[in-house]
C-alpha cells in the first residue's frame, strides 16, 4: 500500500489572541515570529497512515507545499513520526495560493510521485478551516472520497472507513485509490517521536522541487479576499457575585426574569 | 433560466432545517439579483414528504427533483451525481449547498465539476454593488473574512444554523421531474450502515444548551450537567477535550469542528472560551459562563458570569431551578 498524507504548516493555532494580527497587505495572518506547526488534524492523517504502516505495512511519504526556508520543523518531525520520505514543494507563493489551485498543485505532485492508493489529508486545516482540500484532489485525482474519516475499519479486503457524521458515524466502503480527509480519534491520537527516530530521520530521503517542476498552474479561483477583519468583542459580561449558594440564587432568579425557566 | 439553486434534501420525512435556512438565504440574494430561486430536491420517496410544497410554501417556484433509490443517508456520490445533473438543466449562477456531512463532500466536487467558483462554510451571504459577497469564519474563529465571489456559477456552502429559517411566502409552484442517470454500482463509496451514537437529539435546534469542558475533570462530571440539561428541558454539549477524551460521544462537540448552535440561553462549565469553541456558539441569546478563572476568556462573551467551582454552584442552582419551576 502507498500512502501519501498531505501536511500543510499554519501559525499555532492556539497562540494568544495578542500574538494574532492580519497583514492589511496581503489579508493574510501574519507569520514572521510566530511558532509554525503542523495543523492539528493533519496529525492524526499521519498516525492514521502510520498505523496501516505498522499492522499491514505501506510506505508513507509525507507531502508538504510550503516556503522551504519555513518548512524544516514540519518534515523533520513528520520523518522522526515514521514517515518514509517527504516531498516539499517550495512556493514563496503558497500561503497566497487559491483552494483550487492548490489542489490542483497537490494533485499534480502525486501524479508525479506516481503510486499511491491512498491520499490522506487534515479534515480541516487549523488557519482556514475550508474543508475543500481532499474533495478537490479526489475530483482532480478521479479518486474516491471520504471526508471526516476517524478510523480505518479495514483495508485487507475493500477499504472500509467511519466516518465521522452530524448523527453519530457512517460505515463507508471506498474503492482506491481514495482520498481520506481525516478527523481526531481517540484511536489515532499522533505519537510521540522518540530520540532513536529523530536521529534516523536525518538520513530519509527529502526531494525539494519548484512548482516550475509542475508545469503551469493559473490561480482564476474566481474569488477575492476583500477584508479579513478581527471583530472586537464588547465584552459586557455581569458578574454574579455572593457564595455559590448566592450566585445560584441569583442566576435562578435571572434565568426566571428572561423567560428561561 | 439563470438564478439561485438550492440543493436541498428531507431529515425525518421533512424538509430539513437547512434546507429551509438555504432557502432564506437564497431569497435574500435574489431579493437584490432579481433572477429566481429554484430548488434541486434529491431523496428518495420524496413524494410522501411535503417537501416539494413546502419548498413552494417558502417562495421557491421551481422544484427539479430527483428521485432515486440511491439517494440515502450519507451516499455523498449519488447526491453529486444528482446535483450536477440538475445544475447541468437549471444553468444557475449561484448554487447554495448546505455544509452538513454530505454538502462537505458535495459541494467542492460540484464546483469543480461546474468549473465554478468555490466558498465554503459560509455564515453570511448578500449581494453588494452587484456582486456576491459573503463572510466566513477564518484563523480559528479568530477573524471574519469577506469574500468577493466573481466566478459562476458560484457555489456556496452554508454552515448550517447561520442562516435563519425564512416565513412563508408561498408561490404557485411546479415541480420538474429529472430522470437521473445513477448506476448504485458504479459510485466510488457506499455507505454500509449509519450508527447512530447516545447523541442529544435536536442539540442544533435546541432551545437550551448546556456545555461541558476539561474543567468537568471527567465523565462523572458530565452527570451533573445533564440533570441541570434536563431541569431546564435542554440538551447537553461539549467543548474538544470531553469530546476527545471519549468522556462524551463526539457528537456532542461544539465549535470550529462540531456542532453550531445557537440556543435562546447557552450555560458554558468549565469551558475556557477558546476562538475555536466561540465559533460554534457566540451566536446564543444569553450566554452563561460558570468558571473558576475570572481572567478565563469566556467572560469575553458570556452576558452572565459566575466565578466558582462548578461543583459548588451547580447542585445548588439544580435545587432552586426546581423549586422555581414547581411553583
Ligand atoms: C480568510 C481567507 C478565506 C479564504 N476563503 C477561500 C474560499 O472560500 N475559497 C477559496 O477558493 N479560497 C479561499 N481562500 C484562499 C485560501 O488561501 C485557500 O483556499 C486555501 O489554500 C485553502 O486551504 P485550506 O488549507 O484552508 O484547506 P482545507 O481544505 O481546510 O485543508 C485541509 C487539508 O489539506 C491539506 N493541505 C492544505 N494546504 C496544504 C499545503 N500547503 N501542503 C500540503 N497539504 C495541504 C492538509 O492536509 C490540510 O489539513 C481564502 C483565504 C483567506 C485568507
Ligand atoms: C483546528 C482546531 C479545531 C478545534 N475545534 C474545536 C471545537 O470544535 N470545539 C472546541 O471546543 N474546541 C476546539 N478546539 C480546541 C480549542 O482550541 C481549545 O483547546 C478547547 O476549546 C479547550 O477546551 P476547554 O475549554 O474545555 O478546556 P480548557 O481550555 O482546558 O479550559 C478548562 C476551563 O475549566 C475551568 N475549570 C477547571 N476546573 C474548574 C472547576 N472545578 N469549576 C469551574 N471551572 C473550572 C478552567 O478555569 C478553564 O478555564 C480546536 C482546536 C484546533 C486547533
Amino acid at each position: 500500500m502507498d500512502i501519501i498524507v498531505c501536511l500543510k504548516q499554519v501559525v499555532d493555532p492556539e497562540l494568544p489572541a495578542r500574538d494574532f494580527a492580519i497583514d492589511p497587505a496581503t489579508r493574510r495572518q501574519v507569520r514572521e515570529g510566530r511558532p509554525l506547526v503542523l495543523s492539528t488534524y493533519d496529525e492524526n492523517a499521519l498516525e492514521v497512515a502510520l498505523q496501516m504502516k505498522d499492522h499491514q505495512g505501506a510506505k508513507v511519504t509525507a507531502l508538504t507545499i510550503a516556503p522551504q526556508a519555513t518548512v524544516g520543523d514540519t518534515v523533520r518531525l513528520a520523518l522522526a513520526m515514521g514517515a518514509d520520505e517527504a516531498v516539499v514543494i517550495d512556493d514563496p507563493r503558497s500561503p497566497e495560493l487559491s483552494g483550487p489551485a492548490r489542489a490542483r498543485m497537490l494533485a499534480a505532485v502525486i501524479r508525479k510521485i506516481g503510486r499511491y492508493d491512498l491520499v490522506l489529508t487534515g479534515c480541516e486545516s487549523a488557519d482556514l478551516v475550508e474543508r475543500l482540500i481532499a474533495p478537490l484532489l479526489a475530483e482532480e485525482l478521479g479518486a474516491a472520497c471520504v471526508t471526516f474519516v476517524a478510523r480505518i475499519d479495514a483495508a485487507d479486503g475493500p477499504l472500509v472507513v467511519r466516518r465521522q457524521a452530524d448523527e453519530g458515524y457512517h460505515v463507508v466502503e471506498a474503492r482506491l485509490p481514495a482520498v481520506l480527509s481525516v478527523t481526531s480519534d481517540e484511536a489515532n491520537r499522533p505519537r510521540l517521536p522518540k530520540v532513536k527516530d529523530i536521529v534516523t530521520a536525518k538520513r530519509k530521503p527529502v526531494q525539494i522541487w519548484t512548482p516550475g517542476d509542475l508545469g503551469s498552474m493559473a490561480d482564476d479561483g474566481g474569488v477575492e479576499v476583500r477584508d479579513v477583519a478581527i471583530p472586537q468583542r464588547t465584552g459586557k459580561c455581569e458578574f454574579l457575585t455572593g457564595d455559590p449558594a448566592q450566585q445560584a440564587e441569583a442566576l435562578a432568579l435571572r434565568l426566571r426574569e428572561l423567560k428561561l425557566l | 433560466m439563470p438564478g439561485i439553486l438550492v440543493v436541498a434534501a428531507t431529515a425525518e420525512g421533512a424538509l430539513s432545517r437547512s434546507s429551509l435556512e438555504l432557502v432564506g438565504g437564497a431569497r435574500a440574494l435574489d431579493a437584490s439579483l432579481g433572477s429566481g430561486v429554484s430548488a434541486a430536491l434529491l431523496g428518495h420517496g420524496l413524494g410522501s414528504t411535503g417537501a416539494a410544497e413546502a419548498l413552494h410554501q417558502h417562495g421557491v417556484a421551481t422544484v427539479y427533483r430527483v428521485d432515486h433509490p440511491a439517494l440515502t443517508a450519507g451516499q455523498s456520490d449519488a447526491y453529486l451525481a444528482a446535483a450536477e445533473q440538475v445544475a447541468r438543466t437549471a444553468k444557475p449562477d449561484v448554487v447554495l449547498v448546505g455544509a452538513d456531512t454530505v454538502g462537505r463532500e458535495v459541494a467542492p466536487r460540484l464546483a469543480h465539476r461546474l468549473a465554478g467558483a468555490l466558498v465554503t462554510e459560509c455564515t453570511e451571504l448578500a449581494v453588494e454593488g452587484g456582486a456576491v459577497v459573503v463572510r466566513r469564519q477564518a484563523y480559528g474563529g479568530r477573524a471574519l473574512a469577506t469574500l468577493v465571489v466573481r466566478g459562476r456559477p458560484a457555489v456556496l456552502s452554508v454552515k448550517p444554523r447561520s442562516l435563519d429559517a425564512p416565513e412563508p411566502a408561498p408561490v404557485a409552484g411546479s415541480v420538474v421531474d429529472v430522470d437521473a442517470q445513477i448506476d448504485p454500482n458504479a459510485l466510488p463509496t457506499r455507505v454500509r450502515e449509519v450508527l447512530r451514537e447516545k447523541s442529544e437529539v435536536g442539540l442544533e435546534d435546541a432551545q437550551v444548551v448546556v456545555s461541558g469542558g476539561r474543567g468537568l475533570g471527567g465523565p462523572d462530571g458530565f452527570k451533573m450537567i445533564e440533570e441541570l440539561a434536563a431541569m431546564l428541558g435542554g440538551a447537553v454539549g461539549s467543548s474538544r477535550p470531553p469530546a476527545d477524551a471519549g468522556w462524551v460521544p463526539i457528537s456532542w462537540q461544539i465549535g470550529q469542528t462540531g456542532k453550531t448552535v445557537r440556543p435562546a440561553l447557552y450555560v458554558a462549565v468549565g469551558i475556557s472560551g477558546a476562538t475555536q469553541h466561540v465559533a460554534g456558539m457566540a451566536g446564543s441569546r444569553t450566554i452563561v459562563a460558570i468558571n473558576r478563572d475570572p481572567e478565563a476568556p469566556i467572560f469575553g462573551v458570556a452576558h452572565l458570569g459566575l466565578v466558582g467551582d462548578y461543583r459548588e454552584i451547580i447542585p445548588p442552582l439544580i435545587a432552586r431551578i426546581k423549586e422555581l419551576k414547581a411553583r
